[in-house]
């Protein structure tokens, strides 16, 4: 099963003949993802060839889901064509729209966020800043290195890219179902909540990782959610303990401000809530191995 | 990038906002002069981007030219928070009436932004949030829709500022959001926003933060760069295109990613309690780092003083480890005799292999590599430590 992306999944790439969407449409085909072409409207027409896979080029989202049945993009424009390219999406109702760009501006990516709201959300949004989705074996749907870790009963929701890889690889020998990354924006489409919503309904995921980072009160809605509503094993992780107060770190929604965001109150929210939180990736692994080795 | 009030107040004048004259001044005697200049009683205000300085003494009254230098004088120089003062913002002194406060800002939780407003402002409004918050009227913004004179209304009305001053209050609101909205601020704060006895509503002070994501389009942002108050390793970084914060302590950090390298300071200080070691910096070299941007990375944290040892801790996830160790062979060989400080190097992902045998073939005598995080933290520790 997976969640939001899987074997069936046909997916489109908005950005697809700048450098990154390039370089990335190759390594997702490389990993079997099925991508049935790319978008850009100065290029509408042409065909694109990626080792022997050659893609037609739409002219508009809507029209290379017309063509090919595509039901998930990819989104690599550059920061300042992201509004506008979301928004194409968004209004073709694509089902999921994966936007890896970063550097948007947070009235941007507002703006579109209030325009999936007011459509009625017909598109899942995953981004801003984010390293996208896989569900190994199935597809992989933006920038996550398919070689790290393959299929199996795992579920991972992170804010950060890096960190998404690093506990792929210290778990890389269960697998995952599905991971995720959700990005480190200020203001994201997909959360948290969402994604343990979906892992808790998934019948192929049997235990979720779930890695925070200072900032905001993601976590803290999400430990709530746990309590409530999540009755697979969760595993925690809050990357910042030692972050000073007032210093952004890289993510522009990894600030500290006064006593709100601390990575101490989100791991005490999230054990409140019953889910094991490590100290470190490693701690939070082996955590998570002993859940699956009692499974 | 927070701006000083200032700065803050000149972009709400630029959009409308009424604003009372000011100008700064980085000494006594100019103070002294442009106070001279108003002819009239004035407030001499430090100019810290930080909250707090009126109770920190940074904000006071000077009746004559005079008492202007004395009082800049005293105020000049001041630690508040951490923050020292090195302007005056000099502005004439008004009668306040009332004290009301309004914010626009950016709310996560619900994706949109917020609109705060109290007709109870001033220097105690963290203490009407937390104790009295139905005095603290918050009403939440659509991106697409805005705030039109309807919207602003319905705020002063939540807010339930006075019928006299409320057509002001809400060309106010209009005005603000526009400030906001043009300059692509994730903060506008006008605490207090004042009536005077003459029933006239002015910004006595502001609180700007910009999104720095959307420097793209305001090029004369970059002139609100206060480049005096930046530290120099920070701003050597800055120039360079690192994402780097220094930090007080003795291991530096190298690392690829935001999170991780969030988690790489944890494991650190971890590792470095037991030693009384800290991370020195937070320095994320970012997805696709080349040789070059490692390189540049090494340069900043090497000519940071207070570093006794570096970690380069790397997943290499789109970054191939490889490009990563030819980047610190290639640092370590531009840096020559200046790199004396000990470099503990832990390599994962993308081309690993690669990575770990160029490092192993330079056998550079202040490479150590370490196989996990975690290890190569309590290396990097130990090191620091021990060169102290």
């Amino acid at each position: 099963m997976a969640i939001f992306l899987n074997e069936n999944s046909k997916v489109i790439v908005q950005g697809m003949t700048g450098a990154e969407g390039t370089k990335h449409t190759k390594r997702m085909l490389a990993s079997g993802t099925n991508i049935v072409g790319g978008v850009n409207p100065r290029k509408a027409g042409t065909k694109v060839d990626f080792d022997g896979h050659v893609l037609p080029v739409f002219g508009t989202v809507k029209e290379a889901m017309e063509a090919t049945g595509a039901d998930v993009t990819v989104i690599f424009v550059p920061p300042a064509f992201a509004k506008a390219a979301a928004i194409e999406a968004i209004d073709a109702e694509i089902p999921l729209a994966v936007v890896i760009t970063e550097g948007i501006p947070v009235h941007d990516t507002a703006y579109f966020w209030a325009h999936a709201v007011a459509t009625g959300n017909k598109t899942r949004i995953i981004g801003p800043n984010c390293p996208g989705i896989i569900s190994p074996g199935k597809s992989n749907a933006g920038i996550i290195p398919a070689d790290i870790a393959g299929s199996g009963k795992i579920g991972l929701v992170s804010k950060s890219g890096t960190l998404t890889y690093q506990m792929m690889y210290e778990l890389r020998d269960f697998g995952f179902s599905t991971a995720i990354g959700i990005g480190g924006d200020p203001i994201i489409g997909t959360t948290h909540i969402d994604a343990l919503q979906a892992f808790q309904d998934d019948p192929e995921t049997s235990a979720i990782v779930m890695i925070g980072e200072i900032g905001g009160d993601a976590e803290e809605r999400a430990a709530a959610y746990i309590k409530e509503n999540v009755t697979k094993p969760v595993v925690g992780y809050v990357a910042g303990f030692t972050a000073p107060e007032g210093k952004t770190m890289g993510h522009a929604g990894a600030i500290v401000s006064g006593s709100a965001g601390t990575a101490q109150a989100k791991k005490e929210a999230l054990e409140a809530a019953g889910v094991k939180v490590g100290k470190t990736p490693s701690e939070t692994a082996a955590l998570m191995r002993e859940i699956m080795q009692g499974l | 990038m927070d701006l000083y009030e200032y700065q803050a107040k000149d972009l709400f004048a630029a959009h409308g906002v009424p604003v009372l004259p000011g100008e700064v001044a980085d000494n006594p005697a100019d103070a002294k002069a442009i106070a001279a200049k108003y002819g009239q009683p004035v407030v001499v205000k430090a100019q810290v981007k930080t909250g707090g300085r009126g109770k920190a003494g940074g904000v006071k009254l000077a009746s004559t030219a005079d008492e202007t230098e004395e009082k800049a004088s005293a105020i000049l120089g001041l630690d508040i928070k951490g923050h020292i003062v090195h302007r005056v913002l000099v502005t004439p002194a008004s009668d306040i009436a009332e004290e009301y406060y309004f914010s626009f800002l950016l709310d996560r939780a619900n994706r949109t932004f917020l609109a705060m407003a109290s007709v109870e402002g001033g220097m105690d409004i963290e203490e009407v949030a937390a104790t009295k918050p139905e005095a603290l009227a918050k009403i939440h913004i659509d991106a697409i829709k805005g705030v039109d004179a309807a919207k602003a209304t319905e705020i002063a009305d939540a807010a339930n500022f006075p019928a006299e001053v409320k057509d002001q209050v809400v060309d106010v609101i209009v005005k603000l959001w526009e400030t906001f909205v043009a300059e692509d601020a994730t903060l506008v704060e006008v605490n207090p926003l004042v009536r005077d006895p003459q029933g006239k509503i002015v910004a006595l002070d502001g609180k700007v933060t910009l999104d720095e994501n959307a420097d793209f389009r305001h090029p004369a942002h970059a002139e609100l760069v206060d480049k005096q108050a930046e530290d120099p390793l920070e701003a050597k970084a800055k120039e360079k295109g690192l994402n780097y914060v220094k930090l007080d302590g003795q291991v530096g950090i190298i690392g690829n990613g935001a999170g991780l390298v969030m988690s790489t300071l944890d494991v650190v200080a971890y590792a470095g309690e037991k030693h009384g070691v800290k991370p020195a910096n937070f320095l994320d070299i970012g997805g696709g780092a080349s040789a070059e941007v490692m390189a540049n990375g090494l340069d900043v944290i090497l000519h940071d003083a207070d570093v006794r040892s570096v970690f380069v801790n790397v997943f290499g996830g789109i970054t191939a480890c490889d490009a990563v160790a030819n980047g610190i062979v290639a640092a370590l060989e531009i840096l020559g005799d200046e790199a004396t400080k000990p470099l503990v190097v832990r390599l994962d992902g993308n081309n690993v292999e690669e990575g770990r045998r160029i490092l192993a073939e330079a056998n550079h005598p202040l490479v150590t590599v370490v196989d996990t995080m975690d290890n190569a933290a309590a290396k990097a520790a130990e090191l620091a430590a021990a060169g102290v």
